[in-house]
């Protein structure tokens, strides 16, 4: 029992090594690792967004907005079907709640076709080479002359993942134009996207930037419409909408219905200043297809307002002086400096696919995070000391070849931290504190094991092999129990609260071989050395 | 050479288990009170399960003016607004009900940094809406739920289903102890308090796993010996292990009360005082609950490999 194999002797003093080489470079600064050689292990602990400072935003898609625009798009091609197919209909109505769009046919004769030609739009989800089967939408007849196009779950399901796969990259590219390191931005669960940009001081603005759809229209307004008599008697032209500039009070425009050119078609945005006014503006250049219609739409045009949109409210309304052929243009609609440079951003990284609601936001200073690195530090320092004082005072020599084990025990916390690039968060840092004195526990089972073994009459060896050996057990047992409530911590737990679950579940972890097998290396080189006769426990 | 101070004497003979009339009434009661409290007082719940905004700041002057503050977001009409100084002097702790959409509760923090200005340090910032802490309690019921569970499942199959009974009967009086305190000392009452007392549970029943294992091999040892004694015996023999881990796991957490901050101030003393109740619960709650669920006598051979090992011994 007492006796370690060479190969083993190795092993612990192999792991030990490692656990302290890995947990070394977090006793550097950032900076002065950076001059270290290659060599070197480099990866330090990286701090939670309580302890570094930063904001966690967990945004959720709009899914009803989705479906509601789906559906709108959805009516829309029915109805340029049935009037490509040249039938006449009636009732052409949609349903968000039930996901479906339904239309009536007229003449009995010509259901077959409608329904035939309907059926089409329904695409295999995954696109051609969907292994599913499925559609993403159900075509049924209902009643004589309905036809009902119902948007199934998987085609939903399908549309939500692209979406929130877009999004993300939309967020990402918006993100990064802060410039800040490493923010991470994730799927989770259904419909939502988690960003995290740690140090981060000015969220609002952030948050502003990720806030906007950022869909960008050109479409002209209507001439022949009075928008302050469109206002008072609400009767807004067919084919016209009544739309308001971001201004305050906000001025109201009639304008068309048709876009000219959208967002989709710009491949470049920068904010600049007027060379005549010297007022800051976005400027901007289509695609090949977006200039085109841009030219086409400025020459028939020439003489009249048009209006840039954005989200559904006027940006600005120049009148077209000159044909732009090309293919870029300006925005100004007496910006600050700092909106022109995010819309110019916001343009750049194109539209979000829909409305992302902030549902949960946590941001910390950087100053308060220092704070709590300096209290959490002198906690577990101070915490640390009266442990290691105590198993002293109760245990003496074993006590402190616990107290090694201890130090041990913590380094190798952080090396695999280091190692695993977890995060360090302050219940984390509570949960090495609680580690501590799971830690010890382990040594004072073995060290009354010993106690109670050496009452009884045995020899020293004798005790020391059955303190170790049975109180093994007991270890386990208890340490599973610990475990488990861990495991389930973890699993439900988000941010802070995890990484106090993945401290605990490696310290505890690692305790089972410092406070088990290198206290029991130790005492055995000890009995070789000094041969007690007496153990002084 | 120094062979460590003996806290505890190597042979008390306390009668844990011969008093327990008088320990059963304050277990009942450490179990019921805190209901009452809860039901009585209520609980303080933070923004994680109520949903809203919590705003930390810091003003430049050495002590904050509250009142101003209070007359500030007050005039904003958001609900029920709590003003209330967090830690420092100059340290404030704004708290604004949820409002009724996550688009209301963005504007109101705008609203709030409006009124406040520029003069102070935005120190922290949360906002939980609606949907999130509903799904935040029903995880955090759940979490509990299921890690009672599992360990129950872990202890019938290590022990007798006598020891997982009382394991989880001594575990809820720890988990309504620890609830309680949060409810007398109106504590917050969030999510890294569902942490505390799953960390408890966890520690908590270590402890009581460490004296389970003493009872059975005492039951195999001394066949004889009646069940009170018996009990009384293994408590004693590991009080020495039970007094000492419970007071390193203290003081490694005391400093984080003391001087860890007012950030994880609630959820240090919550684990302080679960290390209390659960070495309380270990000695006179789980032990003692042995002899109303009439421990069986061969549970110590409940494993196959001993029982057939006993018989090999008989038959020899």
């Amino acid at each position: 029992m007492l006796h370690f194999p060479q190969w083993k002797v190795i092993l612990v003093f192999g792991v030990v090594l490692a656990g302290i080489i890995f947990a070394l470079p977090n006793l550097f600064a950032r900076s002065s690792m950076e001059s270290m050689p290659s060599w070197v292990p480099h990866h330090q602990v990286n701090l939670g967004l309580d302890l570094q400072g930063g904001a966690h935003l967990l945004y959720q898609l709009d899914e009803n907005e989705m479906i509601e625009d789906w559906l709108n798009k959805l009516r829309d091609e029915v109805r340029e079907t049935l009037r490509k197919d040249r039938i006449s209909y009636t009732d052409l109505t949609q349903n968000v709640a039930g996901r479906t769009v339904s239309v009536k046919i007229r003449q009995a004769t010509d259901f077959d076709k409608a329904y035939q030609d309907l059926r089409k739009l329904s695409q295999p989800v995954g696109g051609s080479f969907g292994l599913s089967g499925a559609n993403n939408l159900d075509v049924s007849q209902n009643g004589d002359d309905g036809i009902v196009l119902k948007v199934t779950d998987a085609g939903l399901t399908q549309r939500m993942n692209s979406a929130i796969q877009a999004s993300i990259e939309t967020i990402r590219r918006r993100v990064d134009a802060f410039g800040t390191t490493e923010p991470s931005i994730q799927r989770q669960g259904r419909n939502r996207v988690l960003v995290q940009v740690p140090g981060i001081s000015d969220v609002e603005r952030l948050k502003k930037l990720i806030g906007e759809t950022g869909k960008l229209e050109f479409r002209m307004v209507d001439p022949g419409a009075n928008a302050q008599q469109v206002v008072e008697t609400k009767q807004v032209p067919i084919d016209d909408e009544l739309l308001y500039s971001k201004d305050t009070p906000p001025v109201p425009y009639v304008i068309r219905k048709q876009v000219l050119v959208s967002g989709e078609n710009l491949v470049d945005s920068q904010p600049g200043f007027d060379q005549r006014t010297n007022e800051p503006i976005v400027t901007f250049r289509f695609d090949s297809t977006g200039a085109k219609r841009f030219a086409r739409a400025t020459q028939e045009n020439v003489g009249l307002p048009f209006a840039i949109i954005l989200d559904g409210k006027v940006v600005s309304a120049p009148v077209i002086r000159e044909p732009i052929l090309g293919g870029s243009g300006q925005i100004s609609g007496h910006f600050t400096v700092p909106e022109a440079s995010d819309l110019a951003v916001t343009l750049r990284s194109g539209a979000l696919p829909a409305k992302l609601t902030v549902i949960e936001e946590r941001t910390v200073g950087a100053s308060l995070g220092a704070d709590s690195i300096a209290s959490g530090t002198k906690a577990t320092l101070l915490g640390l000391l009266l442990v290691v004082l105590f198993m002293f005072a109760a245990y003496g020599l074993f006590g402190l070849f616990a107290n090694i084990a201890l130090v041990v025990n913590i380094a190798l916390i952080f090396g695999v931290l280091s190692l695993i690039g977890s995060t360090l968060t302050l219940p984390g840092i509570a949960g090495i504190v609680l580690t501590m004195g799971i830690a010890v526990d382990a040594n004072v089972l073995i060290n009354e094991r010993i106690r109670e073994e050496i009452r009884s009459g045995k020899s020293p060896v004798a005790s020391i092999e059955a303190g170790y050996q049975r109180a093994m057990t007991t270890i386990i047992d208890s340490n599973m129990t610990t475990l488990i409530s861990t495991l389930v911590l973890f699993w439900l737990g988000s941010g802070a609260v995890r990484g106090f679950a993945v401290t605990l579940t490696i310290g505890i972890l690692a305790s089972m071989f410092t406070a088990v097998t290198l206290t029991r290396l130790m005492v055995s080189y000890w009995l070789r050395w000094a041969r007690p006769a007496l153990i002084p426990i | 050479m120094f062979t460590g101070i003996h806290f505890i004497p190597a042979d008390t003979k306390i009668g844990f288990v011969r008093l327990r009339t008088i320990s059963w009434v304050i277990s009942a009661l450490l179990t019921v009170v805190p209901l009452l409290l809860v039901w009585k007082v209520g609980l303080n719940f933070g923004i994680d399960f109520q949903g809203g905004t919590l705003i930390e700041i810091q003003t430049k002057e050495s002590v904050a003016d509250l009142a101003d503050i209070r007359a500030k977001v007050h005039g904003l009409n958001l609900g029920e607004v709590q003003i209330q100084e967090f830690g420092a002097p100059n340290d404030v702790l704004i708290r604004v009900a949820a409002q009724p959409t996550e688009k209301e509760q963005q504007e109101s923090i705008a609203k709030v940094k409006q009124v406040l200005g520029d003069q102070v340090e935005y120190r922290r910032i949360e906002v939980v809406g609606p949907t999130i802490s509903s799904e935040l309690i029903a995880g955090g019921t759940v979490a509990v739920v299921i890690a009672m569970i599992a360990i129950l499942m872990y202890i019938w199959f290590r022990f007798e289903w006598q020891f997982a009974v009382a394991a989880i009967a001594s575990l809820v009086h720890d988990v309504t102890g620890t609830i309680g305190l949060y409810s007398l000392l109106q504590l917050e009452f969030n999510l890294s308090s569902i942490a505390a007392i799953l960390t408890i549970i966890g520690y908590s029943l270590n402890d009581k796993v460490v004296i389970f294992d003493r009872i059975r091999e005492n039951l195999r040892k001394y066949k004889k010996m009646p069940l009170t004694e018996l009990l009384d015996l293994s408590i004693n023999e590991t009080l020495s292990r039970t007094v000492l881990t419970h007071v390193t796991t203290f003081l490694a957490m005391m400093p984080f009360v003391l001087v860890g901050g007012e950030a994880i101030f609630g959820f240090a003393l919550a684990m302080v005082w679960g290390i209390v109740i659960g070495a309380y619960s270990s000695i006179y709650v789980a032990a003692p609950l042995q002899l109303i669920l009439g421990v069986k006598r061969d549970s110590g051979m409940a494993s196959a490999p001993a029982r057939a090992k006993t018989q090999a011994r008989a038959r020899a």
